[in-house]
């Protein structure tokens, strides 16, 4: 949930949706086994049964059923009333159909936030994190193993600290007075999260989210075979060329798989609000922070509701993209 | 000891692939017994099945003259020997072979004594202490088979036992493996897709094809005998000649040439039926004149004591294999004749054995 | 122009474009190292300030921590959400991912499907208003013990979160293990349970640890949850703690936060270091078609 995507995995096996992508190209019967036995492999091995099997399945289901699915249906109900947070409204809200939505489509406040949050993918994610992680990959790819660990461990704390630590540090760094980003740049006293609140907020999520990317581009990068790469230099190719020619038809199925996880996660990314909670105003109310607002600050549950569903509606078609994408890939 | 019937056994499985289809099979008490055909014949599902890891869809198992068909694996009072031999990685050798000792709760001192008695007895005394991860292919195959040995059980079932040795290993693991059976004289059922194994290992061999036996018999009738084309076809290093035939009276055309009809066949062929004529390449005489079919040496393969030889006759290839001092020069024209009593005669329509 | 003369001018330009990859891979080593070196050098600064800058070395700042009355238990706080989750998230998830792998059971497939599209459709921001209502509802009609402000009641709603993810690395990881393994041991005669304790167990337990330290992990960084369903500050995590720390009114103790970041921060690289060590930081199972 909150951050478990986003805020990914240490370990490096792989992430919520990446071990999607190990399921999709698992190796089922290590052993070769004759056809029918690997039709036998589905059945029962130990002979668990089939009561046993749903008891081992329940406790996980009740959990994921009662703590994410059911909140995520729930959201359906909570948008079509005028539920808040305390008052009258509290004890006894009332059913006000697809009134919230109307109101949302119609609040520029919503239009703001979907701006400001499409400014954040577009120039964090799908531009700064995407490019800078390939160029990145690209680059180390055949520098000396000091170097390129070095950059690799750099990138990768940057993404495996928690949240609120690296916030804070970019708090520091960016401070108007005694900040080091001012103090390299010349510019004392300039107050980058009052002055550039959502130019602040993509140069830290580029700092923040790289090392996906920068992962699994060099993941990609290796699955090119070296010899097409090699026949390219032989014939006297470009490096640009190189890239157009053999490196991005290999590449492509994973620009578009790490596209859409990052925008995914991005979208749904809450430190932002750690760092300017959305001001000064609603300079930087991205989605997830005006969500937030909303809901938890103003207490108006039912309103923010309706644009919890909509933030739903917006993952499940990134995921079902997603998805798409994996299948395609373990079919080919 | 126990021996193992199965009566009219069936197992299909969800998708639909008929794996074992109304089979019967009688295996004797202290039998070694091979089931050999090729990959996805249903040999591995028979065992598994008498195994108990797969449940029958039809008929029954019985071992040692019980009904087992609906008993758990665990009480069928059988061993198996998996494929990868299945050593737990992360016990070492004796606590592996001591396992099922440990599942019938006995001590830890007796189960150790008894797995250190049998690991002396296969040559594992210096190993004990290792995990599997250290042993090379030969010594956790003599682990599985001493894990399976410590059991005591009335029936050893091996899945492709050889199969993960390299060839040189392999031939040293088949004569331990038969003396161990020799020496224990439990009932052994064990699969394999390697004829050569079976004829070398097997008392009685179960040659399978599609869920069905297509021949039952001991190696020397399997290899020598072979009831239809496709065990024929399946038995023997180098393959049979299988000719097409007609029926001339008492002999028989084939291969531009005529061969008489075999004794076991007489009265059992019509004049102008169609036939195949089968001969195995070991069972061929090839002489410069004289008696038997016309061809000319196309092609010399070397097998280190003899040499195939190929020869064109009319149209067909027939292999002929001789010692190496008398191998022919390619070109030469010879004469070909089945040694007596070993030439064979198949129906054309179905490929059952008529008589030799 | 010789020949020489073309060959010493691409030379130099070849040279040059080296030179220029270098700077510019320092400088990119900059922008990610600046924030970090922040990190570690000003909670050994006697008067630290907001830039990166020598620390004149001194240990008194972790004094501070112990002059908070919050610190250190909102580190506990995080020990034991953490632990308390990962306890769900991997007795749940090997349970479940076990029975998934190995029983063919009715709808199994499309149940995995829904279980990968709910662990990165339903994030904390899309449900954090259904999940603040859940919780405060749960603790009004059934428990307050498992209402707002309750440590069991974020366990179970981060357990929730990060069960379908974990079913799924786990359940990778079984198939990967050959089913030999417990068939033998069930020719053997030993029961269920015996296979998964004596077998299963010991053969998984390095994915049961990898799936443990990934949960750890996520919650020890998780603010969202926690902000929304603890309101008391002694129950707060350090992630929500460092928070209050540097909004509070007045000047943020900066001794006090850079302190604090740093042996928060602790746990996860260490982590991390080990299992960079131990399996290699780098997608396995995962993204490698």
């Amino acid at each position: 949930m909150p951050n478990t995507s986003r805020h990914s995995d240490p370990s490096g096996v792989n992430d919520g949706p990446a071990a999607g992508a190990a399921a999709g190209t698992s190796h089922h019967g290590a052993v070769a086994v004759d056809p029918p036995l690997a039709a036998a492999a589905a059945t029962d091995v130990v002979g668990l049964g089939r009561a046993r099997a749903f008891a081992f399945v329940a406790p996980a289901l009740l959990l994921i059923g009662v703590f994410l699915l059911f909140p995520a249906l729930w959201t359906l109900y909570i948008g079509a009333t005028d539920y808040e947070r305390t008052g009258p409204k509290h004890v006894s809200p009332s059913f006000v159909g697809v009134g919230n939505y109307t109101d949302v489509l119609a609040d520029p406040s919503f239009y703001n936030s979907l701006w400001l949050s499409l400014l954040f993918v577009g120039f964090s994610a799908v531009i700064g994190q995407n490019g800078l992680g390939f160029a990145l990959a690209w680059s180390l790819r055949n520098v000396a193993g000091w170097v390129r660990r070095t950059v690799e461990t750099l990138v990768l704390f940057a993404w495996i600290l928690p949240g609120s630590v690296v916030a804070f540090l970019w708090i520091a760094m960016l401070d108007r007075d005694g900040g080091t980003v001012n103090a390299l740049l010349g510019t004392p006293g300039l107050a980058w999260f009052v002055d550039y609140p959502m130019a602040s907020l993509i140069i830290f999520n580029i700092w923040r989210g790289t090392a996906f990317s920068l992962m699994l581009y060099g993941a990609a990068l290796s699955s090119v075979p070296p010899s097409q790469l090699e026949t390219a230099r032989l014939a006297g190719a470009s490096g640009l060329q190189t890239l157009r020619d053999v490196v991005f038809p290999h590449i492509r199925g994973h620009a578009l798989t790490n596209t859409l996880l990052i925008t995914l996660w991005t979208f749904n990314d809450f430190t932002p609000f750690l760092l300017t909670a959305g001001g000064p105003g609603d300079d930087s109310e991205i989605v997830s922070v005006y969500v937030y607002n909303t809901a938890i600050r103003d207490g108006r549950l039912g309103y923010s509701g309706a644009i919890s569903l909509l933030i739903l509606v917006a993952n499940v078609v990134l995921a079902l993209l997603y998805l798409r994408m994996l299948r395609k890939r373990s079919v080919s | 000891m126990a021996g193992i019937s199965a009566r009219k056994l069936d197992k299909v499985y969800p998708g639909g692939v008929h794996a074992v289809d109304r089979l019967d099979l009688d295996i004797d008490d202290g039998e070694f017994f091979a089931l050999l055909g090729p990959s996805g014949c249903g040999k591995t599902t028979l065992l598994r099945t008498i195994a108990g890891l797969e449940q029958a869809t039809g008929g029954s198992v019985l071992i040692g003259g019980r009904d087992v068909t609906n008993v758990t694996p665990a009480r069928r009072d059988v061993a198996m020997v998996f494929q990868d031999y299945a050593l737990f990685p992360h016990m070492t050798v004796i606590d592996n072979i001591s396992y099922p000792l440990r599942i019938k709760r006995q001590a830890r001192v007796a189960r150790h004594a008894r797995a250190t008695e049998i690991g002396v007895q296969l040559g594992l005394a210096d190993l004990m202490d290792r995990r599997p991860a250290a042993l090379s292919g030969g010594q956790q195959q003599r682990v599985a088979l001493a894990r399976a040995v410590a059991c005591h059980p009335s029936l050893f079932l091996f899945d492709e036992p050889l199969s993960n040795l390299d060839a040189r290993l392999r031939l040293e693991a088949r004569t331990f493996l038969k003396r161990l059976q020799r020496e224990l004289g439990v009932t052994t059922v064990f699969v394999t897709h390697d004829q050569a194994e079976a004829l070398a290992l097997a008392d009685r061999i179960a040659v399978m094809e599609a869920g069905r036996i297509r021949q039952l018999g001991t190696p020397r009738e399997v290899f020598g005998r072979p009831a239809n084309t496709f065990v024929a076809n399946f038995i023997g290093s180098t393959p049979m000649n299988l000719l097409d035939g007609v029926v001339r009276g008492s002999t028989v055309d084939v291969a531009g040439g005529s061969l008489p009809v075999p004794a076991g066949a007489e009265g059992l062929v019509t004049d102008g039926e169609k036939v195949i004529v089968g001969v195995r390449p070991e069972y061929v005489r090839l002489s410069r004149s004289g008696e038997g079919l016309a061809g000319e040496v196309s092609i010399l393969e070397h097998l280190g004591t003899t040499t195939l030889v190929t020869v064109d006759c009319g149209d067909e290839l027939v292999g002929a294999t001789v010692p190496e001092e008398d191998e022919p020069e390619p070109g030469a024209a010879v004469r070909l004749a089945p040694v007596p009593g070993r030439l064979l005669l198949y129906r054309a329509e179905d490929g059952e054995l008529i008589g030799a | 122009m010789t020949i020489s003369d073309d060959d010493a001018r691409r030379a130099a330009w070849r040279m040059a474009a080296r030179i220029g990859f270098y700077a510019l891979t320092c400088l990119i080593a900059v922008f990610f190292a600046l924030p970090l070196l922040w990190l570690v050098t000003a909670p050994f600064d006697a008067s630290p300030t907001y830039a990166v800058d020598v620390p004149e070395a001194t240990l008194d700042n972790f004094a501070e921590i112990n002059a908070n009355p919050y610190a250190w238990g909102s580190m506990f706080n995080s020990i034991v959400l953490s632990i308390g989750t990962a306890l769900f998230v991997v007795v749940g998830a090997a349970l479940a991912a076990y029975a998934l792998s190995r029983v063919r059971m009715p709808g199994r497939d499309a149940l995995l499907y829904v279980l990968l599209l709910l662990s990165s459709v339903v994030t904390g921001t899309a449900a954090m208003v259904p999940l603040f209502l859940l919780v405060s509802e749960i603790g009004d009609s059934v428990h307050p013990a498992l209402g707002i402000d309750s440590s069991f009641a974020v366990m179970l709603v981060m357990a929730g979160g990060l069960l379908p993810a974990g079913i799924f690395m786990l359940k990778d990881f079984v198939d990967t293990v050959p089913r030999s393994y417990e068939e033998s041991a069930r020719v053997f005669g030993a029961s269920p349970l015996r296979i998964l304790k004596d077998i299963v167990a010991p053969l998984i337990a390095p994915g049961l640890a990898t799936i443990a330290v990934w949960t750890v992990v996520n919650v020890w960084g998780n603010f969202l949850v926690p902000f929304i369903l603890l309101r008391d500050p002694g129950k707060q995590p350090a992630a929500v703690l460092m928070r209050t720390l540097y909004t509070e009114s007045g000047q943020p103790n900066l001794a006090l936060l850079s302190t604090f970041s740093l042996l928060y921060s602790l746990p996860v690289i260490a982590m991390y270091l080990y299992v960079s060590r131990k399996y290699g930081f780098r997608f396995h199972g995962g993204i490698k078609s």
